[in-house]
């Protein structure tokens, strides 16, 4: 514990040595979404700057709203970090040589770090951001301050509290604390954490186990992958309170291979842990040993059930099998095994710090303190927030998000096991209970917001496709009922089907949710059910109309140029992969529908064009 | 940045037939002979090896591992990660997650599945590229996103779908 202590005070050193550093620093915000941004090509040229300047650079995880990305935050000698979003090779380089010249740039920032009252630079304080100032960051709090490869900067900031605190109790009362504080599994289905651990703790036989589940399967959610990636330390502490109090010395972490900075990022934090005696043998002296293993999985969205996981890491076809036995009683290799997403051991460490009390007074009285959600589709502002539960949808997209550009139509909660919420629902708060009274659930957090452009029989034949192709085959009625799913919700969007399927689809969801081992099949049919009930015109407009009123479903809808509005500008038919436009320059072209595959790429493009900006259209 | 993860192989590593061979042995020695346990992992290795999983690869683990070949096959192709035919010079990963979806994606994979000339699973004949859907790279905020060897390319549009592919050749 003591040489905890000269750990604890070298990393304060450090963290004030960057903070007040007589250099300027300058941050890259370096997870995958700024990777994908262009934030390596940033750090390539100014690791090339900081030969010739002195300067220095740290990489930190992603803060959050995504649409800004790369964000690349600068700090000169006695200032705070001010933060520029969209920000290129050349546009870094602009910024740090205006910056060391004269201490300001005529960019303007986006934000500073500061007091929140200063004014630096005609920004204000980056928490007063609209997408910031109504979030509450417990789980994210270092994601994108910290540099996720130091250790050091995690211990500076309370970093492993939370597991001394918990090393000095015993289990049964941080299982006690645990319950206090009302946190539940935050992977979808909500169940009380402590609960578990009761279970798992109170169950014969030994080793017992804890699995982390990584394996982030549902499409257009990426809390997990944002969090390991801006600070694992977190998870890892978590991970080890849990273990302490369940008595397990052996724990995995399951993620997806389709995270490899994710993973990347683990292994480094693993090895810096271990050196100091965070993990291993005897930890901190307290005589309780913590391993934790890596476990890649291998794409197959099933592997998110507990008991496929669990065969999964068994080097077994990953399908769910009956319960009980619970996982609690009998999971890897017959052991008792907890199995906790992500941010539920994210949050841990917190609640070991400031205790259950404190956490327990954030969020409504069924589904206490915070949840990260990942906000995405056609709203303005997107990227990952953290809101205390009881936030309304409105607050949410609209204040947080910014809203969507063409009238807001819909938003999908829960991924593929979720369903679709109207206009009607966005006053609604957003907890367990509520979500589950409208006919979704909150699932383990994606928000993707639909506009007037999207079409809900599309959303919902989109789902079904997926939970169709990701279903184990175990139970017939997921393996051919969604596969029928799939087949009329095809026939409705290409216009071919007769009214009385949507009775058919209606009993089909029925039949698939009742005879359904496991969560893939129970929950399939949701984003279908949610759809019908809601958005029931659409599917009338498809069946009866014989047409897509957003303009999407491929089969009802035709492209074409009109004649009089046609510059003849070539655009449309260099772009058009289908080689389907043709025509001399400056005459109006033709496009020809046999060989249109509707990709909207020649829609797109004209829209460019300000003589004739609309000469092709979709009907 | 390095990247590790079984899905992103190195492209630049042609090793001749015996080298391979040497590799992939090497690999089973770092396993317990026997310990099933271990059969994904060992799968993910070869893959990362060899670009795919070779009927000789499967053959040698099965020897390893004492289990049959028709079971390592079972488990390995229950799993989107693994491939049975060899890779081009470039993988492309299209994200067909539902935030893609919604802004696209399924148009941007129609254009692609044009563009190169082929369809999901499979290798252009000139080996250039070969292709996959995948359910979701987490880049949902910046959708619709596709990934070509460890680059990821974000928002990328059928427009925009070109001048992507011509980076790499």
């Amino acid at each position: 514990m003591n040489s905890f202590r000269t750990i604890q005070q070298k990393a304060a050193k450090t963290w004030q040595a960057l903070q007040h550093n007589p250099n300027p620093v300058v941050y890259v915000g370096m997870g995958s979404c700024g990777m994908a941004s262009g934030a390596g090509a940033v750090w390539d040229a100014l690791e090339q700057l900081s030969k010739i300047h002195t300067l220095t650079l740290a990489k930190v995880g992603c803060i959050g709203p995504c649409y800004l990305e790369p964000l690349v935050d600068i700090q000169a000698h006695g200032q705070p970090r001010l933060s520029f979003s969209n920000v290129d090779a050349l546009r870094a380089e602009r910024l740090v040589k205006e910056y060391i010249g004269q201490k300001e740039t005529t960019i303007k920032p986006i934000g500073h770090f500061g007091d929140a009252t200063q004014q630096i630079n005609g920004a204000v304080s980056f928490w007063q951001h609209p997408m910031l100032k109504n979030q509450k960051r417990i789980v994210l709090r270092n994601c994108g301050i910290v540099d996720p490869e130091n250790i050091l900067h995690y211990i500076a900031r309370d970093g492993f509290q939370g597991i001394i605190n918990a090393l000095q109790r015993s289990p049964r009362d941080i299982i006690g604390e645990v319950q206090t504080s009302g946190l539940r599994g935050r992977g979808g289905a909500g169940f009380p954490a402590f609960r578990k651990w009761e279970f798992c703790r109170g169950a014969a036989g030994s080793p017992k186990y804890l699995i982390c589940n990584a394996d982030e399967g549902d499409p257009g959610a990426f809390m997990n992958r944002s969090l390991i990636e801006g600070d694992p330390f977190a998870l890892l502490e978590g991970i080890l309170i849990a273990a302490y109090a369940i008595g397990a010395n052996a724990c995995y972490i399951y993620i997806r291979a389709e995270y490899p900075l994710a993973i990347q990022r683990l292994k480094v934090a693993m090895a810096q842990m271990e050196e100091i005696g965070l993990l291993g043998h005897d930890l901190l002296s307290s005589g309780f040993d913590c391993t934790i293993t890596i476990k890649e999985g291998a794409g197959a969205f099933v592997c998110g059930e507990e008991t496929a996981l669990i065969a999964s890491i068994e080097g077994r076809r990953g399908m769910p099998r009956s319960r009980p036995p619970f996982p609690a009683v009998s999971g890897l290799h017959g052991k008792p095994t907890t199995i906790h997403n992500v941010e539920t051991l994210a949050t841990l460490p917190a609640i070991m710090r400031n205790g259950g009390t404190w956490y327990g007074g954030f969020g409504t009285e069924q589904s206490k303190v915070t949840k990260t959600f990942s906000l995405v589709g056609k709203v303005r502002r997107t990227g990952l927030i953290e809101v205390p539960l009881g936030t309304t949808l409105r607050e949410v997209i609209f204040d947080i998000g910014s809203g969507t550009r063409k009238p807001f139509k819909a938003v999908q909660t829960g991924g593929p096991s979720g369903g679709c919420l109207a206009e009607q629902h966005l006053d609604l708060p957003i907890d367990y209970q509520s979500l589950q009274d409208a006919g979704t659930i909150m699932g383990s957090g994606g928000l993707i917001v639909m506009d007037q452009h999207s079409c809900m029989v599309d959303v919902a034949q989109y789902f079904l496709n997926f939970t169709s192709k990701e279903s184990c085959g175990k139970c017939v009625p997921c393996r051919i009922g969604t596969r029928k799913m799939v087949e009329i919700l095809e026939r409705i969007t290409a216009g071919k089907a007769a009214l009385d399927e949507l009775a058919t689809l209606e009993s089909l969801s029925r039949t698939i949710s009742k005879g359904s081992l496991c969560g893939l099949g129970q929950t399939a049919p949701n984003p279908v059910g949610t759809t019908i009930k809601y958005f029931r015109d659409e599917y009338l407009a498809h069946i009866e109309g014989k047409r897509c009123p957003a303009a999407v479903c491929r089969d009802l809808v035709v492209y074409t140029i009109i004649k009089e509005k046609c510059t003849g500008c070539q655009r449309c038919m260099e772009i058009c992969p289908a080689h389907a436009i043709s025509g001399p320059r400056s005459e109006p072209h033709n496009l020809d529908t046999s060989k249109c595959i509707k990709c909207r790429a020649c829609y797109e493009i004209c829209r460019f064009d300000a003589i004739a900006g609309d000469a092709i259209v979709i009907e | 940045m390095e990247m590790s993860g079984s899905t992103y192989k190195a492209t630049a590593y042609h090793p001749s037939p015996d080298a391979m061979e040497d590799a992939i042995l090497q690999t089973l020695s770092n396993y317990p002979s026997g310990a099933t346990d271990n059969l994904i992992p060992i799968l993910q290795q070869v893959q990362r090896l060899e670009g795919y999983v070779s009927p000789e690869a499967i053959r040698k683990v099965s020897g390893h591992l004492r289990i049959s070949r028709s079971k390592i096959f079972g488990v390995a192709s229950f799993y989107s990660q693994f491939r049975f035919n060899p890779p081009g010079r470039h993988s492309i990963k299209i994200c067909l997650g539902s935030a893609c979806h919604v802004q696209g994606g399924d148009f941007l994979a129609k254009a692609l599945q044009l563009e190169a000339g082929i369809s999901p699973g499979q290798t252009s004949e000139d080996g250039r590229f070969d292709l996959e859907r995948v359910a979701c790279l987490g880049c949902c905020a910046l959708a619709p996103v596709m990934m070509v060897d460890q680059d990821i390319h974000s928002r990328v549009s059928v427009i925009k779908l070109q001048q992507v592919l011509s980076e790499y050749e």
